[in-house]
Protein backbone atom coordinates (compact mmCIF):
# COMPACT_ATOMS: atom_id res chain seq x y z
CA UNK A 1 0.00 0.00 0.00
CA UNK A 2 1.37 3.31 -0.89
CA UNK A 3 0.54 7.07 -0.52
CA UNK A 4 -0.32 9.01 2.02
CA UNK A 5 -3.81 9.49 3.15
CA UNK A 6 -5.59 11.38 6.55
CA UNK A 7 -6.54 9.07 9.38
CA UNK A 8 -10.45 10.27 8.15
CA UNK A 9 -10.38 8.66 4.85
CA UNK A 10 -8.49 5.60 6.31
CA UNK A 11 -11.27 5.48 8.86
CA UNK A 12 -14.65 5.98 6.23
CA UNK A 13 -12.98 2.94 3.76
CA UNK A 14 -12.59 0.64 6.91
CA UNK A 15 -15.73 0.87 7.90
CA UNK A 16 -17.05 0.42 4.56
CA UNK A 17 -15.20 -2.67 4.42
CA UNK A 18 -16.16 -4.21 7.52
CA UNK A 19 -19.70 -3.12 6.93
CA UNK A 20 -19.51 -5.50 3.48
CA UNK A 21 -17.76 -8.13 5.38
CA UNK A 22 -20.71 -8.36 8.41
CA UNK A 23 -23.55 -7.86 5.52
CA UNK A 24 -22.16 -10.79 3.42
CA UNK A 25 -21.49 -12.93 6.52
CA UNK A 26 -25.67 -12.02 7.54
CA UNK A 27 -26.65 -13.02 4.12
CA UNK A 28 -24.58 -16.23 3.40
CA UNK A 29 -25.83 -17.34 7.55
CA UNK A 30 -30.07 -16.61 6.49
CA UNK A 31 -29.20 -18.86 3.29
CA UNK A 32 -27.94 -21.48 6.29
CA UNK A 33 -30.58 -20.83 9.13
CA UNK A 34 -34.29 -19.97 7.30
CA UNK A 35 -36.52 -22.43 6.97
CA UNK A 36 -37.75 -22.48 3.18
CA UNK A 37 -36.72 -21.29 -0.45
CA UNK A 38 -39.02 -18.36 -0.08
CA UNK A 39 -37.41 -17.14 3.23
CA UNK A 40 -33.65 -18.02 2.37
CA UNK A 41 -34.85 -16.13 -0.98
CA UNK A 42 -34.33 -12.64 1.09
CA UNK A 43 -30.77 -13.21 2.58
CA UNK A 44 -28.64 -13.59 -0.62
CA UNK A 45 -30.67 -11.08 -2.67
CA UNK A 46 -30.54 -8.10 0.09
CA UNK A 47 -27.78 -8.41 2.62
CA UNK A 48 -25.08 -9.86 0.60
CA UNK A 49 -26.39 -7.54 -2.17
CA UNK A 50 -25.97 -4.62 0.00
CA UNK A 51 -22.55 -5.69 1.75
CA UNK A 52 -20.93 -6.17 -2.58
CA UNK A 53 -21.78 -2.60 -2.57
CA UNK A 54 -20.12 -1.26 0.88
CA UNK A 55 -17.33 -3.22 -0.56
CA UNK A 56 -17.06 -1.66 -4.10
CA UNK A 57 -17.72 1.77 -2.59
CA UNK A 58 -15.14 1.16 -0.23
CA UNK A 59 -12.86 0.18 -3.49
CA UNK A 60 -14.13 3.30 -4.97
CA UNK A 61 -12.96 5.93 -2.42
CA UNK A 62 -9.74 4.04 -1.88
CA UNK A 63 -8.41 3.94 -5.41
CA UNK A 64 -9.37 7.78 -5.64
CA UNK A 65 -8.01 9.00 -2.51
CA UNK A 66 -5.00 6.89 -1.39
CA UNK A 67 -3.99 6.68 -5.38
CA UNK A 68 -5.21 9.21 -7.17
CA UNK A 69 -7.27 7.69 -9.75
CA UNK A 70 -10.21 6.99 -11.10
CA UNK A 71 -11.43 2.95 -11.56
CA UNK A 72 -14.59 2.45 -13.28
CA UNK A 73 -15.17 -0.98 -13.06
CA UNK A 74 -16.60 -0.83 -9.50
CA UNK A 75 -19.24 0.88 -10.44
CA UNK A 76 -19.95 -0.86 -13.24
CA UNK A 77 -20.09 -4.12 -11.37
CA UNK A 78 -22.36 -2.99 -8.79
CA UNK A 79 -24.86 -1.05 -11.14
CA UNK A 80 -25.14 -4.91 -13.02
CA UNK A 81 -25.00 -6.55 -9.46
CA UNK A 82 -28.00 -4.45 -8.56
CA UNK A 83 -29.92 -4.86 -11.55
CA UNK A 84 -29.44 -8.51 -12.30
CA UNK A 85 -30.19 -9.98 -8.01
CA UNK A 86 -34.18 -8.86 -8.31
CA UNK A 87 -34.11 -10.70 -11.67
CA UNK A 88 -32.84 -13.69 -10.87
CA UNK A 89 -34.20 -13.78 -7.34
CA UNK A 90 -37.64 -13.53 -9.02
CA UNK A 91 -36.45 -16.74 -11.73
CA UNK A 92 -35.44 -18.56 -8.57
CA UNK A 93 -38.87 -17.87 -7.21
CA UNK A 94 -40.42 -19.14 -10.17
CA UNK A 95 -39.13 -21.90 -10.45
CA UNK A 96 -39.85 -22.65 -7.03
CA UNK A 97 -43.65 -22.10 -7.17
CA UNK A 98 -43.61 -24.43 -10.09
CA UNK A 99 -41.82 -27.29 -8.64
CA UNK A 100 -44.16 -26.76 -5.84
CA UNK A 101 -47.57 -26.58 -7.89
CA UNK A 102 -46.08 -29.73 -9.92
CA UNK A 103 -45.37 -31.89 -6.74
CA UNK A 104 -41.31 -31.67 -7.08
CA UNK A 105 -39.40 -33.42 -4.73
CA UNK A 106 -38.18 -32.44 -1.80
CA UNK A 107 -39.02 -28.56 -2.13
CA UNK A 108 -39.73 -27.07 1.39
CA UNK A 109 -42.88 -25.70 1.69
CA UNK A 110 -42.45 -21.98 3.59
CA UNK A 111 -43.93 -22.15 7.42
CA UNK A 112 -46.04 -19.17 6.68
CA UNK A 113 -48.01 -21.50 4.11
CA UNK A 114 -48.45 -20.88 0.72
CA UNK A 115 -47.87 -17.74 -1.75
CA UNK A 116 -51.29 -16.14 -2.08
CA UNK A 117 -52.87 -16.23 -5.47
CA UNK A 118 -53.06 -13.14 -7.90
CA UNK A 119 -56.21 -11.80 -8.37
CA UNK A 120 -59.12 -13.07 -10.54
CA UNK A 121 -58.92 -16.77 -9.27
CA UNK A 122 -55.76 -17.24 -11.66
CA UNK A 123 -52.09 -18.67 -10.88
CA UNK A 124 -49.19 -17.19 -10.71
CA UNK A 125 -47.26 -17.70 -14.52
CA UNK A 126 -44.40 -19.94 -14.04
CA UNK A 127 -44.36 -22.06 -16.90
CA UNK A 128 -47.49 -21.64 -19.58
CA UNK A 129 -46.68 -19.46 -22.02
CA UNK A 130 -48.03 -15.83 -22.26
CA UNK A 131 -51.87 -15.33 -22.33
CA UNK A 132 -53.75 -14.19 -25.13
CA UNK A 133 -53.17 -10.18 -25.71
CA UNK A 134 -50.60 -9.56 -23.29
CA UNK A 135 -46.76 -8.51 -24.77
CA UNK A 136 -45.16 -11.83 -24.49
CA UNK A 137 -48.12 -13.60 -26.88
CA UNK A 138 -46.21 -14.24 -30.08
CA UNK A 139 -48.88 -16.93 -31.35
CA UNK A 140 -51.94 -14.72 -31.00
CA UNK A 141 -50.37 -12.22 -33.26
CA UNK B 1 -6.65 0.19 9.97
CA UNK B 2 -7.27 -0.68 6.67
CA UNK B 3 -5.28 -4.00 7.08
CA UNK B 4 -7.35 -4.83 9.72
CA UNK B 5 -10.20 -4.14 8.11
CA UNK B 6 -9.11 -5.49 4.81
CA UNK B 7 -8.28 -9.54 7.27
CA UNK B 8 -11.80 -9.00 8.88
CA UNK B 9 -13.08 -8.61 4.96
CA UNK B 10 -11.28 -11.72 3.79
CA UNK B 11 -12.63 -13.36 7.13
CA UNK B 12 -16.31 -12.64 6.82
CA UNK B 13 -16.14 -13.76 3.01
CA UNK B 14 -14.28 -16.99 3.36
CA UNK B 15 -16.97 -17.94 6.71
CA UNK B 16 -19.89 -16.66 3.81
CA UNK B 17 -18.38 -18.66 1.12
CA UNK B 18 -18.42 -21.85 3.65
CA UNK B 19 -21.61 -21.25 4.94
CA UNK B 20 -22.77 -21.50 0.81
CA UNK B 21 -21.15 -24.22 0.33
CA UNK B 22 -22.45 -25.88 3.11
CA UNK B 23 -25.84 -25.10 1.46
CA UNK B 24 -25.03 -26.34 -1.72
CA UNK B 25 -24.65 -29.99 -0.36
CA UNK B 26 -27.63 -30.05 2.08
CA UNK B 27 -30.21 -28.75 -0.59
CA UNK B 28 -32.60 -30.03 -0.13
CA UNK B 29 -34.37 -28.58 -3.40
CA UNK B 30 -32.57 -27.90 -6.70
CA UNK B 31 -33.67 -23.88 -6.40
CA UNK B 32 -31.29 -23.94 -2.93
CA UNK B 33 -28.51 -25.21 -5.00
CA UNK B 34 -28.87 -22.58 -7.90
CA UNK B 35 -29.54 -20.00 -4.75
CA UNK B 36 -26.44 -20.65 -2.93
CA UNK B 37 -24.30 -20.60 -6.19
CA UNK B 38 -25.53 -17.55 -6.95
CA UNK B 39 -24.48 -16.36 -3.87
CA UNK B 40 -21.07 -18.34 -3.96
CA UNK B 41 -20.15 -15.85 -7.41
CA UNK B 42 -21.42 -12.91 -5.67
CA UNK B 43 -18.80 -13.40 -2.69
CA UNK B 44 -16.16 -14.45 -5.33
CA UNK B 45 -16.59 -10.78 -6.64
CA UNK B 46 -16.11 -9.47 -2.81
CA UNK B 47 -12.97 -11.43 -2.53
CA UNK B 48 -11.79 -9.87 -5.89
CA UNK B 49 -12.25 -6.97 -5.27
CA UNK B 50 -10.73 -6.88 -1.40
CA UNK B 51 -7.97 -8.72 -3.44
CA UNK B 52 -7.84 -5.34 -5.30
CA UNK B 53 -8.08 -3.54 -2.72
CA UNK B 54 -4.98 -4.94 -0.89
CA UNK B 55 -2.47 -5.32 -3.91
CA UNK B 56 -3.18 -1.48 -4.63
CA UNK B 57 -3.94 -2.68 -8.41
CA UNK B 58 -7.26 -2.83 -10.35
CA UNK B 59 -6.01 -4.88 -12.99
CA UNK B 60 -8.18 -8.14 -11.54
CA UNK B 61 -11.41 -5.62 -11.19
CA UNK B 62 -11.99 -6.92 -15.37
CA UNK B 63 -12.26 -10.48 -13.83
CA UNK B 64 -15.20 -9.29 -11.31
CA UNK B 65 -17.09 -7.80 -13.97
CA UNK B 66 -16.89 -11.15 -15.80
CA UNK B 67 -17.81 -12.75 -13.34
CA UNK B 68 -21.04 -10.81 -12.25
CA UNK B 69 -22.54 -11.36 -15.85
CA UNK B 70 -21.62 -14.82 -15.88
CA UNK B 71 -22.61 -15.48 -12.73
CA UNK B 72 -26.41 -13.69 -13.68
CA UNK B 73 -26.70 -15.64 -17.25
CA UNK B 74 -25.72 -18.68 -15.19
CA UNK B 75 -28.49 -18.59 -12.72
CA UNK B 76 -30.89 -17.33 -15.32
CA UNK B 77 -30.18 -20.56 -17.37
CA UNK B 78 -30.67 -22.92 -14.44
CA UNK B 79 -33.81 -21.18 -13.99
CA UNK B 80 -35.12 -21.12 -17.82
CA UNK B 81 -33.99 -24.94 -18.06
CA UNK B 82 -36.51 -26.04 -14.81
CA UNK B 83 -38.94 -23.97 -16.00
CA UNK B 84 -39.18 -24.86 -19.64
CA UNK B 85 -36.93 -27.79 -20.60
CA UNK B 86 -34.74 -25.50 -22.92
CA UNK B 87 -32.95 -22.48 -22.47
CA UNK B 88 -32.80 -21.02 -25.70
CA UNK B 89 -36.33 -21.37 -27.38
Amino acid sequence: MSGTFSPAIELVVSALLVLGGVFALVGSWGLVRLPSLMERLHGPTKATTLGLGAILVASVVWFQLAQGEWTTHELLVSVFLFVTAPISANMIAKVHLHRLRHGGPSESASPAGPAPSPPGGVEWATHEAPHEGTPGDFVGD
Amino acid sequence: MIAYALAFGFAALGIALALNLWRLFKGPGVTDRILALDTMVINVIGLIVLTGIASGSGTAFEAALLLAMVGFVGTVSYAKFLLRGDIIE
